[in-house]
């Protein structure tokens, strides 16, 4: 089996400071991930190479079969092919209303010309309505995004990326902010989505990450330092050493 | 709503969605007709023909205004040259204007002659005609087509179109944004004027061209009656500039571009070519400013290098702000009463002020309140005129 994702050897540095060191990971077609580490291990620098805001110094990263290089696209040719990405921050048009949000995230043709002559048709319609349902914003879709809660404007987010209808889900932080109930929701929410899509999370939370119950990347210092189960890593000593130890 | 609707409607009409365009084209037909009613041409005598020019001037004025709160109250670009694209569809209507001007004298002076002219001849005299102020008499390539009305109005579009097409492209694809794009955007229409200051540019150095409110083949239709049709023609110019931006702004494409606006890496990051959607608001923005040039020099009756000057687009700039950027309404009322107001301040139509020991010239002093009022605008009201009529129409929804 071949991966969705693959990334070979990565590095980058910025300055002199290593930011991402001969990275290796991959992801399969459907597959839940988590990635955790301390600050500055390189977790959304990450983020930024799979999704061609940050350009790597060495290494590969191909997507799909055959394997397509991502290295030489730019971050809207990436999103096209189906890599979708939640900020840490909640990053939603707060000025519009959450149905503009959720149409301009609609899987659509992106260029200009469609965006003129574009008319929400009634399958449009039920799919956002849909999703709305899944996020729980139904009751919102007139409201400017300005005006919801931190927790909404997350799902909203998250609404806006299923709205994408990407393969692949790049989730920095979600529960970042959250109220208990939220997190739970948000848990829940993730776990549904996968299968369908591949979903890679970052998280600092380790009971989110437990209540995930995925496989689970550990890294440190721009590198995977172990891979497998929570509790597996949770027990290797070096794991404990540079991150749960302090 | 009631409980049971269902939470997403599909869209309303065009106009049921912008009431705001129905009101402004009912103001602007309002205008026009009363002002027409009132002229020396058509009816009771009460505005001069030189105010008439004033009126469909201004109309020009806030249809460039329109074109800037496209690109910079929608988009975000801050375009500081955007009197480039106004002055560059003045200059090639001009061509038109000047040169089958300059034929039809030359013409019927030449008919005195016991042998009819050559075109050779008729082409020399109007060289020397045209370009006899700069030390030419050769007609330069440039004006290969200044004799044919269709292909000059198609380069008013044209040229400024391809020159906003090229400097976007250019810019916009090495993500040049914010404070940079608008420092090139005032080089490029410095850098414009400079050129056209220049004798041997082929567009009469800082003579610029001159005698344009006189239309080739209506020397019988007086000026108050001209005046009467620019006035018609850039009010309906102004009228579907409103509607189109309107129609620009309302739908998927104006979210976007909002959104390009608030969040440019978000955009990009839902798969958005957003270099592409800024070039595109970029050129369409600038062949609205070039039409409205085309419209505007006509009833000044010349133009001349110093309209190209930077300062001009940084006017249009705080006409938007004072108005309120974001608000294609709000951008008319701004470029209207500003630039209104500074025609009768520094026109000498407000009488000074003796203040005792000094008296307050409005001429020397119209720019310095200007200034602070823009200064109060950005701090009190930084939504504009506009903003303070949202407020009001939120405030009747709520009773």
């Amino acid at each position: 089996m071949s991966a969705l994702l693959e990334v070979d050897g990565v590095s980058v540095s910025f300055d002199g400071y290593k930011a991402i060191n001969k990275l290796s990971f991959s992801v399969e077609e459907g597959e839940l991930r988590a990635i955790i580490g301390p600050n500055g291990a390189g977790k959304t620098t990450f983020m930024d190479i799979v999704t061609g805001k940050t350009r790597p110094d060495r290494g590969k990263v191909e997507w799909g079969h055959p394997g397509r290089d991502l290295l030489v696209l730019s971050e809207s040719e990436i999103a096209r092919l189906g890599i979708g990405r939640k900020f840490q921050r909640p990053t939603v048009f707060e000025t519009q209303t959450v149905l503009d949000n959720l149409i301009v995230a609609l899987k659509k043709n992106r260029d200009p010309i469609s965006s003129l002559f574009y008319k929400a048709d009634k399958a449009d319609l039920a799919k956002i309505e849909e999703l709305a349902e899944e996020i729980g914003l139904k009751d919102h879709l007139g409201r400017l995004a300005g005006e919801l809660s931190h927790g909404q404007k997350q799902w909203l987010e998250i609404g806006m990326l299923l709205a994408q209808d990407p393969r692949l889900l790049l989730v920095d932080e979600p529960a970042a902010g959250m109220t208990p109930s939220e997190r739970e929701h948000t848990t829940d929410l993730l776990k549904r989505l996968a299968g369908k899509h591949a979903v890679v999370v970052v998280e600092h939370d380790m009971e989110f990450v437990r209540r995930l119950d995925c496989r689970v990347t550990v890294l440190h210092e721009g590198s995977v330092l172990a891979e497998g189960s929570l509790d597996f890593v949770t027990s290797n000593q070096e794991v404990i050493d540079v991150y749960l130890g302090r | 709503m009631s409980e049971q609707t269902i939470s997403v409607q599909p869209p309303r009409s065009f106009i049921m969605r912008n009431p705001s365009v129905l009101w402004f084209l009912l103001a602007l037909s309002a205008l026009t007709i009363g002002a027409t009613i009132m002229s020396e041409a058509f009816g009771m005598d009460l505005i001069s023909t030189s105010f008439i020019k004033t009126l469909g001037k201004t109309l020009c004025l806030c249809l460039i205004a329109i074109a800037m709160d496209l690109v910079w109250g929608y988009c975000g670009i801050l375009s500081l040259g955007h009197f480039a694209f106004f002055g560059l569809g003045g200059y090639m209507i001009g061509m038109w204007l000047m040169y089958e001007r300059t034929k039809d004298i030359v013409v019927s002076s030449l008919a005195g002659q016991a042998l009819p002219p050559t075109p050779e001849e008729i082409a020399d005299a109007i060289g020397t005609q045209i370009f006899g102020v700069v030390g030419g008499a050769e007609i330069p390539t440039i004006w290969y087509f200044a004799d044919s009305l269709f292909a000059q109005l198609a380069l008013v579009v044209v040229v400024p179109g391809l020159l906003a097409l090229v400097f976007g492209w250019l810019a916009f694809r090495s993500r040049v944004t914010g404070v940079y794009l608008s420092i090139l955007t005032q080089a490029m229409t410095l850098a414009l004027a400079l050129y056209l200051f220049q004798n041997d540019s082929g567009l009469r150095g800082n003579n610029g061209l001159s005698g344009l409110q006189n239309i080739p083949g209506l020397d019988d239709v007086p000026q108050s009656v001209v005046s009467i049709w620019f006035l018609w023609g850039s009010a309906l110019m102004l009228g579907l500039g409103y509607v189109l931006a309107t129609w620009v702004v309302s739908g998927k494409f104006g979210n976007i571009i909002r959104g390009i606006r608030d969040d440019e890496p978000r955009v990009r990051f839902l798969g958005y070519p957003v270099q592409v959607y800024k070039l595109f608001v970029f050129t369409l923005s600038a062949i609205i400013a070039a039409i409205a040039g085309a419209l505007y020099y006509p009833q000044a009756g010349i133009i001349n290098p110093a309209e190209l000057a930077p300062i001009a687009s940084i006017y249009l700039a705080v006409w938007v702000a004072i108005g309120g950027r974001g608000r294609l309404y709000g951008a008319v009322i701004g470029a209207a009463l500003v630039s209104l107001l500074s025609t009768a301040f520094t026109g000498g139509q407000v009488p000074d002020i003796p203040l005792g020991i000094a008296t307050l010239h409005w001429v020397d002093w119209w720019t310095v309140f200007l200034g602070f009022g823009f200064v109060l605008v950005t701090l009190y009201a930084p939504q504009g005129i506009g903003g303070l009529v949202d407020r009001l129409v939120r405030k009747g929804d709520d009773a």
